[in-house]
């Protein structure tokens, strides 16, 4: 077990290697930037969209960007270390109490708003403190 | 023909190639992997390999198996196992193989012991379809139906397929390919699934019904076998 956790560690560390993923929750908006190939080219299209869940763990991770495009909902998701993610960039964080927003799917509008997250003091403070340094 | 190896099922992850797409793998390792005896034309009437894998503690291997290890001067194996060569490919007594005998991109057949399954039904064992779900059928929804004809044959066939015990049985995959390998660490890894649990001695072999490729190392690769009292500085030298 240990040692597919180390090839596993060995991976990540490739693939992210370069690349800042932010550190991102259910609620928040996001826009991934996915590196589309057509034909021999490839060029780098921002999907936008709010994060609904995470899964898995390690190399296994994954997240969903759900998004209302010409009035129909869009859900894709994305191996977190994919080489096909170009950049990862965090607009809005969102205050939400679960872990799964798939109770958004069912709400259009005004009700599926998320209200954004009030930085107020603690963890969050500490952070912008660093990032201020 | 070159020789195959055993190897030890570590697992499985899955590793993102540079276009983006990810291949499931299979993690082998070999466990000291070494050459235990040669079986030749003259004194065996066919020529193989014995290949020896793992470790056993000396207490635990009978005198016999002691005194064979003892010939070829290495440790006792807690696996061994012989793989046909032709008469060219035979690598010395005590050479240790190493992973880099197998090249990224080529096919190989894998054999191991598959996961127990119990005593199964005929749907899970040879995939039967059942009984219906309704329209009169009652308590015998996964039974496996007729096994045979009326008076006439007055019997039920011979190898007539039904429940009983599945897996912990050879099984033999063939045409797998090999995703990379890493020599350091004596890993190979296989794309796809590979038959038997964590942890079980599987041995790989180039595949049969696939052309090889051509830059093949031949006999193979491996670390010379060192000599008594010298052996840790010959093997960081090979």
């Amino acid at each position: 077990m240990n040692l597919l956790k180390q090839i596993e560690q060995e991976q990540i560390e490739k693939l992210s290697a370069g690349k800042d993923i932010p550190d991102f929750a259910p609620g928040d908006t996001l826009i991934v930037n996915v590196k589309v190939r057509e034909g021999d080219r490839t060029r780098v299209q921002a999907y936008e969209g709010l994060c609904i869940a995470r899964s898995g763990g390690g190399i296994n991770e994954s997240f969903t960007v759900r998004k209302i495009s010409y009035g129909e909902g869009v859900e894709r998701v994305f191996p977190l270390y994919s080489p096909m993610i170009d950049s990862i960039k965090l607009v809005r964080r969102g205050k939400v109490r679960r872990a799964k927003l798939y109770y958004l799917r069912g709400l259009r509008g005004k009700k599926a708003r998320i209200t954004e997250k009030q930085d107020s003091g603690g963890e969050a403070a500490a952070v912008q403190a660093k990032a201020a340094e | 023909m070159r020789s195959g190896v055993i190897a030890q099922k570590v697992g499985m992850t899955r590793v993102f190639t540079d276009a983006g797409v990810h291949v499931p793998v299979t993690v082998l390792r070999l466990a000291n992997c070494q050459v235990v005896a040669h079986r030749t034309k003259d004194k065996n009437g066919y020529v193989a390999l014995q290949l020896g894998s793992g470790t056993r503690k000396v207490k635990n291997v009978t005198k016999a198996e002691r005194g064979n290890f003892a010939v070829a001067k290495v440790e006792p194996k807690r696996k061994v196992a012989e793989f046909r060569v032709s008469e060219d490919a035979l690598i010395p007594v005590g050479a240790e193989i190493t992973a880099d005998h197998f090249v990224p991109g080529q096919y190989v057949d894998v054999t191991g012991t598959s996961i127990g399954k119990g005593f199964a039904g005929g749907m899970k064992r040879w995939n039967f379809g059942g009984l219906r779900a309704s329209h009169g059928v009652s308590i015998s929804h996964r039974s496996i139906g007729s096994t045979g004809g009326r008076q006439d044959p007055g019997k039920t066939f011979k190898n007539k397929k039904m429940p009983g015990h599945m897996g912990v049985e050879r099984v033999t995959t063939l045409n797998l390919k090999v995703v990379q390998t890493d020599v350091e660490r004596g890993l190979i890894l296989i794309e796809g699934a590979v038959p038997g649990a964590k942890g079980g001695w599987i041995t790989v072999r180039d595949a049969v019904k696939k052309a090889p490729p051509k830059d093949l190392p031949t006999p193979g690769k491996f670390r010379q076998a060192a000599e008594n009292g010298a052996s840790a500085a010959a093997a960081g030298g090979a």
